[in-house]
């Protein structure tokens, strides 16, 4: 091969930096288009927040219309939602890890879980429509968008439980074993308790993901009309329901209402994630 | 023999099971059923779509559902041929993996490849932090903010069409293309860059002659995972799609996705045992299958990757 001359390593060099720029771009301009996204959503919303926007009640005019019974609504789902899907999830998860390494059954759990993560949450609505909704009889309640929703963010539990497991010494387990301590208490005392950080931001995670879920809560059947603070057993709405719900009327007025009631699902977002970069922290200093 | 190997000898040693304490058993048994319960709700999907598909099917031949090019399952006058649905979801998963793929590729070549580590720490997580915006939000964008854009520069696009869902979409997963590249690109061994330049190749020669080539199962496993995302997306396409089951390829003109009719019926009370409350299940059948074939494609692009891996 003969060397290239400096011109054609110029040309080359030329080519190379621009190939370079598209890459960078390739990364700013999604960012940038995530920007404008916020940027939109603040202006538009701007307008609309307020005390009385937050505390107040669906309405025909958009104007007087409020989002407190979605948003207890959405805090009480993803309450619920935690509660179900986290203890599930890390017992799953510490059998995988600690117990059924190599068994069949774990195999099998396994490919199961990965392939449960790859379906579709309206999928999960219809589950929890038929099981949940009907079978059960528990009817078009938070119980019931709950208990989907939590079917639905358990594959992201476990995932995240059995990466924090495994970030555990082996050195550790031995220890606790040569100690005397049974494999449970192990588990129990030496194992979990590292784990901690990561399963709770595992867990965060997987009530974010909740949060913004729209689809599966349609299908088991959230309504929008809901002028009373919702309890347990009663019909309820949640915050991107009535989200899409002002997105589906012809009205500007109400579309400044979504762009209001996103910014509050927005900042409840970063509220969740900034807890969960802050226990993760905390919890890392002390060990 | 693995630490964790020699822990569980321990705990079995000699006389088997008898040697772990009855509360231990318990307790591994307590969680073996918490893991099993995965396997439950996979049976219960299939056991749901598999139920209320069979009895749609009672009423209405399969040469009807995939023969009929109308859906008017509301209608006085029914007709429920799934492929108006199917091409309006195929659409704008098209849409969605043309934008996705060409940014979602040279990100992650830029994050992998050119990149300072300094860099690479900083973009990556803002990078995730677009999969992590609720879809909600974007179907909100795509309709108010997106379609009146272009609009301005494509002549007669509806308000409600294709195109500009398909675009958010294809932003919305971008990072799952990204960051999944990324990964099959970092494993690209060193060594094979190495040898590359010490041939005497530069850096561009050496990514798209090198590089790309050898992850290239990962790089399809990546964009398979996303198709699969992208047919099983609702909200956006609900939002700014328009519910209009057309059978057509135009990006401009509003068309509904399987997604987005299963929406569209819960949205109102249908009654059990009515064929509208079976139809929601018939298509969720037809998009289960479609996004299941997916998965497992990836999937086994990805083991090839592992597999493959030192080999290329």
């Amino acid at each position: 091969m003969r060397a290239p001359g400096p011109a054609q390593r110029r040309r080359r060099r030329t080519g190379e930096r621009l190939f370079f720029l598209l890459c960078l771009a390739s990364v700013l301009v999604p960012l940038a288009m995530l920007a404008t996204l916020i940027g939109d959503v603040v202006l538009d919303g701007a307008g609309r927040l307020s005390w009385e926007f937050l505390r107040g009640t669906p309405s025909r005019r958009a104007s007087a219309a409020g989002i407190w019974p979605a948003l207890i609504g959405s805090l009480t789902l993803i309450g619920l939602t935690a509660l179900l899907a986290v203890p599930v999830g890390v017992a799953a998860a510490v059998y995988l890890e600690e117990y059924g390494r190599r068994s069949r059954m774990a195999g099998i759990i396994e490919v199961n879980i990965a392939n449960l993560a790859g379906v579709p949450s309206i999928i999960y609505g219809l589950l929890g429509l038929e099981v949940f909704v009907r079978l059960f009889g528990m009817g078009s309640t938070v119980v019931a968008g709950a208990c989907t929703l939590a079917l639905l963010v358990l594959p992201v539990v476990i995932m995240a439980s059995r990466e924090a497991l495994r970030t555990a010494p082996d050195a550790l387990r031995e220890g606790a074993v040569a100690l005397g301590a049974t494999r449970w208490q192990a588990i129990r005392q030496v194992v979990l308790p590292l784990a901690l950080p990561g399963i709770l931001t595992g867990a965060i995670l997987a009530v974010a993901r909740a949060l913004g879920e729209t689809a599966p809560l349609i299908v088991v059947g959230a309504v929008v009309f809901i002028t009373f603070t919702p309890d347990l057993g009663s019909q309820y709405t949640a915050l991107p329901i009535q989200i899409f719900n002002w997105v589906s009327m012809p009205q500007k007025a109400f579309l400044d209402n979504a762009a209001a009631a996103i910014v509050v699902l927005l900042v409840v977002l970063l509220l969740l994630s900034s807890t969960a970069i802050f226990l993760r922290n905390k919890y890392q200093a002390r060990l | 023999m693995t630490p964790r190997a020699l822990i569980r000898l321990r705990a079995r040693n000699g006389r088997g099971r008898a040697a772990t304490p009855l509360r231990e058993r318990l307790i591994e048994i307590g969680l073996l059923a918490c893991g099993a319960l995965s396997v439950l709700v996979t049976a219960g999907i299939l056991l749901v779509l598999a139920f209320e598909t069979f009895s749609f099917f009672g009423r209405v031949s399969l040469a009807e559902f995939f023969g009929d090019t109308r859906w008017t399952p509301l209608f006085a006058d029914k007709h429920v041929g799934i492929w108006p649905l199917v091409a309006g979801t195929l659409l704008t998963s098209a849409i969605a993996i043309a934008v996705a793929l060409p940014f979602g590729l040279l990100a992650a070549i830029y994050l992998s490849e050119l990149a300072s580590p300094r860099a690479r720490r900083i973009l990556k997580p803002t990078l995730e932090l677009l999969a992590g915006v609720p879809t909600i939000v974007y179907g909100t964008f795509a309709l108010v903010f997106v379609t009146p854009l272009l609009q301005r520069v494509v002549p007669d696009l509806a308000g409600f069409n294709a195109l500009s869902p398909g675009i958010v979409m294809g932003f919305m997963i971008m990072p799952m293309i990204s960051s999944l590249a990324e990964d099959a690109l970092y494993a690209v061994p060193g060594s094979l860059r190495e040898a590359s330049y010490a041939l005497g190749s530069s850096k561009l020669p050496t990514i798209f002659r090198v590089v790309l080539p050898s992850a290239t199962s990962g790089i399809a496993a990546a964009v398979t995972l996303a198709i699969s995302r992208a047919i099983g997306e609702t909200m956006v396409v609900t939002i700014a799609a328009g519910q209009q089951p057309n059978l057509t390829l135009d990006p401009r003109v509003p068309i509904e996705t399987m997604t987005a009719y299963i929406v569209s019926i819960s949205k109102g009370d249908t009654p059990t045992g009515t064929l509208e409350y079976q139809t929601i299940f018939a298509v969720g059948s037809m998009l289960f299958l479609m996004t299941f074939a997916m998965n497992a494609i990836s999937h086994r692009m990805a083991r090839r990757l592992r597999h493959g891996a030192g080999q290329a």
